[in-house]
């Protein structure tokens, strides 16, 4: 009931969005989030080196699309905005969208399917949004698990909505934003009007000011809305293949530290890098 | 068929980074039996005919005032138009902030797979075929393509550049910003003289064990002598010692250079992650027990504010004798 009611309230509104310039406007908020292995744990394949072993490997709420959570919520706090958190995957990503719920969202969607490459997740998001009339859609400028970097700006490409990769910083009310992105060597500051897609990380909130979910925002997630959808039909365009480790590293050479001349002859005539 | 690079430039200016892309394109299209072409994009002040000493035949400059600021789309929109009419079937991008980008709008555009992260040349053409970097650099993929187009966007520093002879011909090109509004850059800030990160072939890092902001003076001499980007740890970037774009790590920039010298970093896991991709790491550290030293190929059990500014002299000395 809780759902209809909110649901005609935000559909009420965004038609009357154009009416509502100078105020704060109620934004609906799409925020991506990856569940990925946490960021301490060991990597390993399984025997045919075909697939990630998860075993023993607990998952957590991809950090950089932590940032971009925090950030929605204190939209919401700021000037009211309903936050959906969205996953692409099978059922066992509901502890990590059970989370993002506690962190302070409202409601979740899981596409149900397993993510075959960024191609195929853009899609289903972009269905998503297309269906959900959303405003807003945040994600973190990559996963640490693949680190493809590639959903967020497929997905604004797909929508034909403004992009703004690795962003720093949104600030703004209504419908005009003040961004500030990273850039090689620097910054860029920009203005987008809404709709636009925010691929985040550290910068759009600050370390210190993440949201971590205390009991009380544990018990209310386990009541909130988690939605499954079925996919829609889309083909990869990437297969992945055989996973490695790195090399192992030959043994450190210790160099005495009142001997710098001596670490400099090695980088110049061994390793060959000065 | 063929090969279309973006040769990227900043205010005008090419970057040793612009000419890897070059070559990495060069050598692209000698494995698929085809020729590489260049696309510049934007105002010039240098001359992009060198782009024929990196195997380039021939390189296309687009001009137009839509593209005077940066806008993902409208870049991947042109990228793709200009794709199209050359007939080019693979699209070579660096990995530099614009570069990571616009390459997902390019590959919607273009109706192309997407193949980024990418740590080396192509493995193999059929299927297309590349290695690339997982789990922050914690391992690898093999990602292969049978999709009959693919953009490709390596990390900086992923092959050795080799330049040889030859002018690539210079032609201008018109192609449009696609019909998705664009965003409004009102300011660019870079700061000067500084190296970005993902491209910096030799990085000098700083960590907890440097004590506070106060003390980076001798982080950045080594840097200047080295010609070094500085970067920071986590912590470092947490404590505000030192701006959040210097972080390197799982959850900050991850870098490949061929140098990368740690000072007072501890190297927790999530750190490695983000550097481990270096060719020569030498980590200082007081702590002899520093996991980090697992992880370097030259290691200096001391104090850092005594061992760098002797690592600075002994450097300053080399330089000038040879």
């Amino acid at each position: 009931m809780h759902n209809i009611l909110t649901s005609a309230f935000f559909r009420l509104f965004s038609r009357h969005r154009q009416y509502h310039f100078s105020e704060y406007l109620f934004m609906k908020v799409l925020v991506c989030i990856s569940h990925v292995p946490d960021t301490t744990a060991k990597i390993n394949f399984t025997a045919d080196n075909s697939a990630f072993d998860k075993n023993g490997v607990q998952f957590v709420i991809n950090p950089y699309d932590e940032f971009g959570l925090t950030r929605a919520v204190w939209l919401k706090e700021k000037q009211g905005a309903s936050i959906t958190v969205l996953n692409v995957g099978t059922a066992e990503t509901e502890p990590t969208l059970r989370k993002a719920l506690a962190i302070g969202a409202d409601n979740a969607i899981r596409v149900d399917a397993e993510a075959k490459d960024a191609f195929f997740v853009a899609n289903q998001i972009a269905a998503v949004v297309k269906e959900g009339d959303y405003d807003l859609v945040i994600a973190g400028r990559e996963s640490i698990d693949y680190n493809g970097g590639q959903v967020p700006g497929m997905l604004a490409a797909l929508l034909k909505w403004p992009f703004i990769n690795a962003c720093v910083s949104m600030e703004g009310e209504g419908e005009t934003y003040n961004l500030v992105r990273e850039i090689d060597g620097g910054k860029e500051k920009l203005q987008a009007s809404l709709p636009f897609v925010v691929a985040g990380q550290k910068g759009l909130v600050e370390e210190k000011d993440l949201r971590i979910p205390n009991m009380r925002g544990i018990m209310q997630a386990r009541s909130k809305p988690l939605e499954v959808k079925s996919p829609v039909d889309t083909e990869a365009k990437t297969q992945t293949g055989v996973y490695s480790k790195p090399a192992p590293k030959s043994a450190v050479k210790m160099v005495d530290a009142e001997n710098m001349a001596e670490l400099v002859r090695l980088l110049h005539e061994e390793a060959k890098v000065i | 068929m063929s090969v279309l690079v973006y040769l990227e430039s900043w205010e005008g200016n090419f970057k040793k980074n612009t000419w890897e892309s070059a070559f990495y394109a060069a050598k692209t299209a000698e494995m698929l039996g085809t020729e590489a072409i260049g696309l510049c994009i934007g105002n010039l002040n240098e001359d992009p005919s060198v782009a024929g000493q990196y195997g380039i035949s021939k390189v296309l400059h687009l001009e137009d005032a839509a593209f005077n600021s940066f806008d993902a789309n409208n870049y991947g929109a042109a990228i793709a138009e200009v794709a199209a009419s050359q007939g080019a079937d693979t699209i070579i991008l660096s990995g530099t902030f614009n570069g990571k980008a616009l390459a997902p709008a390019l590959s919607i555009n273009a109706d192309a797979a997407l193949l980024t992260n990418v740590v080396a040349l192509p493995e193999s053409s059929s299927p297309f075929s590349v290695k690339r970097g997982v789990y922050s650099s914690k391992g690898f993929n093999i990602l292969s393509s049978d999709a009959s187009k693919r953009v490709v966007v390596f990390v900086p520093n992923s092959l050795a550049l080799e330049a040889g002879e030859g002018s690539a011909a210079v032609e201008s090109v018109n192609a449009g910003a696609g019909d998705t509004k664009a965003v409004e850059v009102t300011e660019v800030d870079r700061v000067k003289g500084k190296i970005p990160l993902p491209e910096a072939e030799r990085v000098v890092s700083g960590g907890r064990g440097l004590k506070g902001p106060e003390n980076w003076g001798m982080i950045e001499e080594l840097a200047e002598v080295l010609d070094a980007g500085t970067a920071c740890s986590k912590p470092v970037s947490d404590m505000d010692w030192r701006p959040h774009s210097e972080h390197v790590g799982q959850t900050g920039i991850a870098i490949k250079p061929n140098l990368y010298v740690a000072v007072g970093i501890s190297g927790a896991i999530q750190h490695l992650a983000g550097v481990s991709a270096s060719n020569t790491i030498v980590v200082i550290n007081k702590d002899a027990e520093a996991p980090f030293f697992k992880a370097a190929d030259y290691g200096i059990v001391g104090d850092a504010f005594e061992v760098v500014p002797k690592l600075t002299a002994a450097l300053k000395e080399f330089k000038a004798n040879n």
